[in-house]
């Protein structure tokens, strides 16, 4: 088996007619956290999306475990996403159920275990997570970190090979954010999972993350270890990391000159 | 020239997306027949949707049917005593109630209130990724989410009808006989004898039975369908009580044509 758990081979993805993905390639060892970072709009959630089978490559392949993904049916799918864990951007919790009846859904769906057995793994994951004691509450009653950690109680609800992190951080404050992010490594670490994390935010994915993906314009436009990319010399590496207004990202959208447009 | 170029690229685009549309919902009727073997395994998803979708309109369509029936009590009174036939108002109020206004009313309440509150709690649940999240989880939403509300929707259709007529009949009875002072008597014995129990009784509960498979589908499509933001869903929802009412009264034309032809 190589160990490389996901590979992403000359990828390349579009909506409608315009072209999203250019030739994407991409490797997560088995065992690590890995980061795709990039713009808003850039396809990263779409990547995992891929990943998941939600969607079919216009060309080349993703393979998890071994398996091409989109030439499985909807039965190879489904298996293979019973190895995944997805953690979604806002949480994505089911509204109509409790915090307990959220963690315990997958293991409802996917197992026949007794119900007492299940009340004690929802109550451990939970308690991974911090959150044993808020099992009876409603999911509006979650505040956004809270929510999150919730939602990832129930990604590794089944002990998944592979955990997905759209945006884990995105609208945290700085405690919620540091808590994710240790529980993330922890996780990863603990389960014995992979991790791939789909973020913007540079410091805290260069903190913990083992390799990291840029992606750009459709294709990865660096990689390498936190440190390897700290110190790139590459334009759009540096505007990014050091979160430079102006740079090969312009801040203008593509216009007509002021002067034309004010009628000069 | 060009005005006309657009006004037909216009026709065009308006027309290409609505048979798109259709097709996506007829492909959406076809998976819930596909994945209804799943959450039939499932039968208590089904049974708690008949309670929320039932026990949500039980009153709008009780007290509805109570007016109704009291109109209808009026109504025909006035008519009936011209021709001096007062003690037809049951056999009146009954049959108007059985064969249109108790499937045709109740429908329409149902879209209101049970159909755009499945609009928008699927629309919502599109827009909060929850679909996508059951879907990562290797669970299908048809199965758990659409299929047992479909079901739902048209088990729960021809027993409010039901209820709408039984509460009508009531209203009828209360303005007629305690306050007009028709003869009770004449009252129900009219319209034991006359209500025809295979063709006004079954026609109605046909009629109620189609009119909950076109709602509930609507309902659920255009939650189904919602772009996710909510601007999408509140339109979603707006759509479902148009387009909902549309094809009740145009699938009662259809229908009561052929049931009195036929
Ligand atoms: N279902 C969809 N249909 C059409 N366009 C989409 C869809 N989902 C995303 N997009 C578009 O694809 C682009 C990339 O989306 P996404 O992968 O979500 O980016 P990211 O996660 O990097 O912000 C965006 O411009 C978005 O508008
Ligand atoms: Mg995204």
């Amino acid at each position: 088996m190589s160990d490389n758990i996901i590979s992403i081979k000359d990828l390349r993805f579009g909506y409608g007619n315009r072209e999203l993905h250019k030739g994407i390639n991409m490797q997560f060892p088995r065992g690590k956290v890995s980061a795709i970072m990039g713009g808003s709009g850039s396809g990263k959630t779409t990547i995992l999306r891929l990943i998941g089978g939600q969607i079919k490559p216009t060309a080349g392949q993703v393979s998890v475990d071994g398996t091409i993904v989109h030439q499985q049916d909807r039965e190879g799918i489904y298996r293979l996403r019973r190895k995944m864990g997805m953690l979604f951007q806002h949480g994505a919790l089911f509204s109509d159920l409790s915090v307990f009846e959220n963690v315990a859904f997958p293991m409802r769906e996917h197992t026949d275990l007794p119900e007492n057995i299940i009340k004690d793994l929802v109550l451990l994951k939970l308690n991974a997570v911090g959150l044993r004691g808020a099992a009876y509450l409603m999911p509006t009653e979650l505040s956004g970190g809270m929510a999150r950690r919730v939602a990832l109680a129930r990604a590794i609800a089944l002990d998944p090979d592979i955990i997905m992190y759209d945006e884990p951080f995105a609208g945290l404050d700085p405690i919620s954010m540091a808590v994710i992010c240790d529980l993330i490594r922890t996780l990863n670490d603990a389960l014995g999972a992979t991790s791939i994390i789909v973020t913007h935010d540079v410091a805290e994915t260069f903190s913990f993350a083992d390799y990291v993906y840029f992606i750009a314009d459709g294709v990865v436009a660096a990689e390498g270890t936190p440190k390897q990319l700290m110190t790139s010399k590459l334009p759009f590496i540096k505007q990014f990391i050091h979160g430079e207004k102006d740079g090969p990202v312009p801040f203008h959208y593509n216009a007509p000159s002021l002067n034309s447009d004010l009628g000069l | 020239m060009k005005t006309l170029f657009n006004f037909f690229e216009k026709l065009g685009n308006s027309i290409t997306s609505r048979v798109l549309r259709l097709g996506a919902a007829t492909r959406l009727i076809f998976l819930i027949f596909v994945y209804s073997g799943d959450s039939f395994k499932r039968i208590h998803l089904t049974i708690r949707e008949v309670y929320f979708t039932g026990v949500m309109s039980l009153v709008i369509i009780v007290v509805s049917a109570f007016f109704v029936g009291m109109v209808l009590g009026l109504q025909g009174y006035y008519t009936l005593q011209k021709y001096g036939s007062s003690e037809a108002i049951g056999v009146l109020v009954a049959l108007a109630l059985v064969r249109e206004l108790g499937p045709v009313v109740t429908a329409l309440l149902f879209a209101g209130r049970a159909g755009t509150a499945i609009t928008a709690e699927i629309g919502l649940m599109k827009a909060t990724e929850q679909l996508s999240a059951m879907e990562m989880m290797a669970v299908s939403p048809i199965a758990r989410i659409i299929a047992p509300r479909f079901w739902a929707g048209v088990i729960a259709m021809p027993i409010l009808a039901s209820i709408f007529s039984m509460v009508g009949v009531l209203g009828g009875y209360v303005v007629a006989v305690p306050i007009i002072g028709v003869d009770e008597g004449a009252f129900w014995s009219q319209m034991q004898a006359n209500v025809d129990f295979n063709f006004d009784i079954m026609s109605g509960l046909i009629k109620s039975l189609v009119f909950g498979v076109a709602c509930t589908i609507i309902a659920l499509f255009e939650g189904f369908d919602a772009p996710p933001t909510a601007e999408g869903v509140s339109r979603a929802t707006t759509r479902t009580v148009v387009t909902s009412s549309l094809a009740i009264l145009a699938l009662d034309f259809v229908l009561t044509s052929f049931m009195i032809s036929g």
